[in-house]
């Protein structure tokens, strides 16, 4: 499935992209990760800690083991900031 | 029950002219940037388009329902916001003050670590280290 990869902050900066459009057969967040740190060393250093990373799917927070089935965006990101 | 995200500045007197018109109690509160001892000039705050309108919304019902509110409003900014600008404001209104004061605080927590923002540090020399996210605002969850 075609799915687009949001990336924010810190992980936006050393991907060194906001968003791509992918291919993907992961079935979850966490699977996604793998393909995605498989892709260069970029993606690999800034999904290499998961603890400081989080995920949304379609902009609801998700944990990593959360299903991708019908997803249409991922977006990782640091923990949030706001306030 | 509003939620707004800009990066223009805003009047919190104009934000707040008749808000609550008819309650008994209103609460604001609105969130400054800090200097941090003069070691910053300004925040550059990121936000996700889209899932931060989503989840201000979400938050703000969800603090009407818990706390019987009979308005709320969130006001959010993003982008380049120089020290001892206003940052963010929320505001309740309820029949009496507990439930004003608590869902204010509620909105902040919530806010704090699950609305989707990331703030920057800018200094004198440029832009610093991205603003780590303290365990006090998400140990602040636990309580409601």
């Amino acid at each position: 499935m075609a799915l687009d990869v949001l990336y924010f902050a810190w992980l936006r900066e050393r991907i060194g992209q906001p968003r791509e459009r992918i291919e993907t057969q992961a079935a979850t967040v966490r699977e996604l990760v793998a393909e995605l740190s498989a892709m260069d060393e970029w993606h690999a250093a800034a999904l290499a800690d998961l603890s400081a990373v989080r995920v949304a799917i379609d902009q609801e927070l998700a944990e990593l083991d959360a299903p991708l089935a019908g997803a249409r965006e991922v977006a990782f990101f640091p923990p949030m900031t706001g306030g | 029950m509003a939620a707004r995200v800009q990066s223009a500045p805003f009047d919190l007197g104009a934000e707040l002219a008749g808000f609550g018109a008819g309650s008994g109690a209103v609460v604001s509160f609105s969130g400054l940037v800090r200097d941090e001892g003069g070691r910053l000039v300004a925040l550059e705050i990121e936000h996700y388009p889209g899932m931060t309108e989503k989840a201000l919304a979400a938050y703000g019902e969800r603090a009407a329902q818990r706390f019987g509110l009979d308005d709320w409003r969130i006001l959010h900014r993003h982008g380049r916001l120089a020290v001892g600008e206003p940052i963010m404001m929320v505001a309740t209104a309820a029949r009496h003050r507990a439930a004003a004061f608590q869902a204010a605080e509620y909105l902040m927590d919530w806010l704090k670590s699950r609305a989707p923002f990331w703030k920057r540090e800018i200094g004198p020399d440029g832009p610093g280290a991205w603003v780590a996210a303290r365990a006090e605002d998400e140990d602040a969850l636990s309580r409601w």
